[in-house]
């Protein structure tokens, strides 16, 4: 924006918007001070805000109870995981909705998000017999684990209840993408393939990374699968607070402790790769 | 443009996630429906067999059942209406010329980073307990009594804490949309003697309306499943207070067991869902030409 | 050979031996409460291991209500998922009757049985076979701060009765000073306001259903009950009650915030820690209240490990729960962490310890307690079922949270005490009825 802007409005427009920025991160600074107090000190009246003796003792207190790298690393391999299984689903899909639209690719899009409505709690058992079942059937027969507290029910339940979000975003995206390019490289000889391979996904790449943090961050933070079907193998981090919620004795600054560790990962990724994040975050929404 | 053989390609890329969807989408539901005949307490394993509709009768019966849906209404219409206007108005303003415009917007977007259960906890704990609150620590320094939230305005609480959480989210995708705004038509408007306030109401404003629709269809969809919240913070209550559909599911499902009326609130709640889902296609599905 | 052949069979030998060493080791998967005294014992089972190599151990630590689910989901469905969890004296005789435990009538001689308090071990058994061992019991009694009472000019009686603990509330009161006269739960649950409810009712000589299981909401004694818990607590009881559980008032009452507290026994530890309480040498303890009608409002209850009959390692689960609630561990406990905070509340042989006795000045008033209360003949009248501060059957989870949700809401002010009993009436009823219980 060209605009000359007077400076006293733009201080003041700065202030007020640093103002409101500050207000929506405070709770999350707070819970990462609290975490460096001793348990009085964060229960203190008048509150205290910086002038206490910072500790690391939640932190290792936290550790010794659970050994926050486990939970860690499971976050890690079923957030990527089931974002790259769901992407190498999705992309062929949206392409093809996007590209070859057919008369009922919008209801099909809207069919899609709907099987998000069914709500989880009213499954949990039909879905905890089948991996049962599973677990009779194949993982005491053969030994790979795909039943009840296994990674690979897990992934394939988070992909899949991710999956309608990942194909509406992509869709919207590959939409933006003009069709004349790919008419004039049809013309040039390029198969399917190619077309693929060396146009659209150059173009696509800002969606699809959008897209895959997007997803990151759904299945990190994605809290009643994981907590009801695991225990501890493939259990990741919305488990481990699970352990700090209401201890008894003070436990603010434990909880914390806590907290801080679960979303730490996430909220680096997220702070980082804001710019790609918002590049795609349109659905469509942008003319 | 499209030939024969991209046609069959086309149909060959989109099957896998078809299929998936659809299976994803029939086995839980023909299991949830099927459990929603029977009779089936997980405690009472030997108390099996078909009950007809005996369980969606205990389910619609169940006291409360009735205030879970106004409660669920409020719920979903309250997050919306904080995060569609609060987002507006914040995605205005960072999107004025300001000093310092990515930091400022990193802090916006972080509460959405936040993993739900975390939330609910920190604001339980930290801020809305009214012994060690620090609401309760501000009001003490104002001299007031502090606030029982939970306790006194549990739902309201809950849409808060909800709000806060997908305040980003709608933020985020109003101001990408803002951004695309030609700001030229914007400077025209200004020279011809519009005011700021009309300038937003009829240029701003329709230029948002597909990112507004966008943002209440996802949120719905994700708001509609909301209970770890609920069952962090009030536990539905108090009495029925901020017991929300979903909720009324996990009551029946994890604390009486009894999979066969939670099968029936979820057959009900899926109902409804769709019910909503229609009015919201009916209501703003124009802007949508998806 | 080559020096890289050697390198590889060297590996696969390796390899072998690792392998041969882990088919010996059994893992057992033990969940249970992220109470201080469960977590102390993760911290301690470093013991454990060293003395059984064979045997390793997994711990899932979780909050009390995501482990019942889990838990129940798990052993209803026999998933097999836990070979120890930890469960308490309402799931015991409820799964025992289903057989989702392993009974444990082959415990090692050197277990002694029989020190286990005679009421906990009762809890825990089903027709004469104990189905889980416990961790700690409680039950529920009365801390006060010496110091407000003695400012207040008012002596504890050693066993003081409702009128009295009101009398004393309104003394001590003084919310400007930040000091409320009673802090009691009111956090909705089962496990959490009913369990002091449904103790406090039958010391007001209400019941939950009479002998042919109709709800008794409807009746005087309810109301009575209620309508003194809702004076009580809306006059001299902290803000935001309805949210208090255990955790809450603990906090509460080390804070010096609170004059009374009615609780479980298991808190006099923490509340005499000075380490974590600001109020540790000002505390004083007293039998639960009554009404003079011959029962006390006090309850029982054991946190105990249970093995699931999904188990796939039942004997090093055994031996582990053994160890567990042993008198060695109590031992170790009391080495390395000194007397005060060894688990109570299970056995005998602690209670004729003198060095415990010198150590928990609370620990024969918590004897007492646990002695009084009878899960078997908890009412004034006659019941159809067991349980103080809960009703041994499946359904009670369901309609003691749905229960205390509405007393909750009298708490909080949103309901009066008719409605909320009006409609506690209404939930048992037709609960009682969908279940069969009643016609």
């Amino acid at each position: 924006m060209a605009r000359a802007v007077p400076p006293a409005r733009k201080a003041l427009t700065t202030a007020l918007a640093w103002a409101v920025g500050l207000l929506l991160f405070f709770p999350i600074l707070w819970t990462v001070l609290t975490s460096f107090k001793p348990e009085p000190v964060a229960v203190a009246s008048p509150p205290v805000f910086l002038d206490f003796d910072w500790t690391l003792r939640n932190y290792q207190d936290v550790q010794r109870q659970r050994d926050y790298f486990d939970y860690f690393q499971n976050s890690v391999i079923l957030s990527l995981g089931s974002t790259i299984l769901a992407l190498l689903i999705a992309i062929p899909a949206a392409w093809s909705m996007a590209f070859v639209p057919g008369r009922r690719t919008k209801d099909l899009l809207m069919w899609m998000l709907s099987t998000k409505m069914m709500p989880a709690v009213g499954v949990l058992v039909p879905i905890y017999l089948i991996l049962k079942w599973l677990d009779d059937m194949i993982t005491r027969r053969t030994g790979i684990d795909v039943g009840l507290d296994s990674h690979v029910a897990l992934l394939v339940i988070l992909t899949l209840i991710n999956l309608p979000i990942v194909i509406w975003m992509l869709y919207t995206y590959f939409r933006e993408i003009p069709g004349e390019i790919l008419e004039a490289a049809r013309m040039d000889g390029a198969t399917l393939r190619d077309e693929i391979l060396w146009i659209l996904t150059p173009m696509a790449l800002p969606g699809i990374a959008s897209t895959f943090l997007l997803n990151v961050i759904l299945a990190w933070n994605e809290a009643f699968w994981t907590i009801n079907l695991t225990v501890t193998d493939a259990a990741p981090l919305s488990k481990f607070i699970t352990g700090f919620s209401s201890p008894q004795g003070l436990f603010y600054a434990k909880l914390s402790a806590a907290s801080t560790l679960a979303i730490a990962p996430i909220l680096v990724l997220g702070w980082f790769s804001q710019r790609q994040l918002v590049r795609g975050l349109t659905f469509g929404a942008v003319k | 443009m499209a030939t024969q053989a991209s046609r069959a390609a086309a149909r060959a890329m989109l099957s896998p996630a078809v299929v998936l969807l659809l299976i994803w989408m029939i086995v839980p539901l023909a299991m949830t429906l099927w459990f929603s005949f029977q009779r089936y307490n997980l405690l009472y394993p030997d108390r099996a067999g078909f009950i007809g509709f005996g369980n969606y009768i205990n389910f619609v019966a169940t006291s409360g059942f009735w205030e879970a849906i106004v409660n669920t209404l409020l719920l979903v219409g309250g997050v919306l209406a904080i995060t569609v206007i609060g987002g507006i108005l914040i995605a205005l303003l960072i999107d004025q010329p300001i000093w310092g415009q990515g930091p400022v917007r990193i802090l916006v977007i972080s509460p959405f980073f936040i993993m739900p259960p975390v939330a609910a906890l920190i604001w339980k704990n930290m801020f809305m307990n009214p012994s060690n609150g620090l609401f309760a620590e501000a009001a003490r320094f104002l001299g007031l009594p502090p606030f029982d939230f939970l306790g006194q305005a549990p739902l309201a609480s809950i849409v808060l804490i909800v709000a806060w959480q997908w305040l980003p989210f709608a933020t985020l995708i109003l101001l990408t949309a803002l951004q695309s705004l030609d700001s030229e038509r914007m400077e025209a408007a200004e020279m011809d003697g519009a005011g700021p306030f009309a300038r937003f109401w009829f240029i701003a404003l329709p230029h948002l309306a597909r990112a507004i629709t966008v943002v209440i269809l996802i949120q719905t969809i994700f708001l509609l499943g909301i209970f770890g919240e609920i069952l962090v913070t009030t536990n539905g209550g108090p009495g029925n207070a901020s017991t929300t559909l979903t909720y009324l599911v996990y009551k029946e499902a994890l604390l009486d067991f009894d999979a066969g009326t939670a099968a029936a609130g979820g057959v009900v709640a899926v109902i409804l869902a769709n019910i909503v889902a229609l009015f919201l296609m009916r209501a703003i599905g124009r802007n949508l030409d998806a | 050979m080559t020096s890289m052949t050697r390198a590889l069979l060297g590996a696969t030998a390796l390899c072998a031996c690792g392998l041969a060493a882990a088919a010996q080791q059994t893992t057992i998967t033990i969940a249970t409460v992220n109470n201080g005294d469960m977590i102390r014992m993760q911290g301690l089972s470093d013991v454990f291991t060293e003395a059984h190599p064979d045997i390793a151990l997994e711990w899932v630590t979780l909050e009390e209500n995501v482990l019942r689910q889990n838990v129940t989901t798990d052993i209803a469905t026999g998933g097999g998922q836990y070979d120890v969890i930890t469960i308490g004296t309402y799931e015991v005789p409820i799964w025992g009757r289903q057989g989702w435990l392993v009974p444990l009538d082959d415990l090692p001689a050197d277990y002694d049985v029989d020190d286990l308090l005679p009421p906990i071990r009762a809890g825990l058994s089903v027709d004469g076979t104990l189905y889980a061992v416990p961790f700690y019991g409680e039950s529920s009694f009365v801390m006060y701060r010496t110091d407000l009472m003695e400012a207040a000019g008012l002596q504890m009686p050693e066993a003081p009765t409702w009128d009295f603990i009101r009398e004393a509330a309104a003394a001590m009161n003084n919310p400007e000073a930040g000091v409320h006269g009673i802090c009691l739960r009111g956090k909705p649950g089962w496990g959490e306001n009913m369990a002091f409810l449904t103790a406090m009712a039958n010391s007001f000589g209400a019941r939950w259903f009479d002998e042919n299981w109709q709800p008794q909401f409807d009746s005087e004694a309810w109301a009575n009950t209620i309508n003194f818990y809702l004076d009580l607590m809306n006059n001299y009881g902290p803000p935001g009650a309805s949210a208090n559980g255990f955790n809450e008032n603990l906090t509460l009452f080390q804070q010096g915030k609170c004059g009374m507290w009615i609780d479980a026994t298991v808190a006099a530890s923490f509340v005499t820690d000075p380490n974590n309480s600001t109020v540790a040498d000002k505390v004083g303890f007293a039998l639960a209240p009554d009404n003079g009608l011959g029962k006390r409002g006090n309850w029982l209850w054991a946190w105990s490990l249970a093995i699931p009959a999904s188990s796939d390692a039942v004997d090093a689960a055994k031996t582990f729960i053994a160890w567990a609630t042993s008198k060695d561990y109590t031992e170790l406990v009391a080495e390395r962490e000194g007397w005060a905070n060894v688990p109570p509340g299970t056995r005998t042989s602690l209670y004729e310890n003198p060095a415990y006795l010198e150590a928990a000045p609370f620990a024969q008033m918590t004897l007492d307690a646990i002695n009084s209360a009878d899960p078997n003949a908890p009412t004034v009248d006659p019941v159809p079922y067991t349980g103080v501060q809960f009703v041994a059957i499946p359904e009670f989870q369901g309609i003691g949270t749905s229960v205390g949700q509405e007393f909750a809401a009298a708490l909080a002010g949103q309901k009066t005490a008719e409605e909320a009993l009006a409609a506690a009436q209404e939930i048992a009823t037709r609960e009682m009825r969908a279940a069969g219980y009643i016609q």
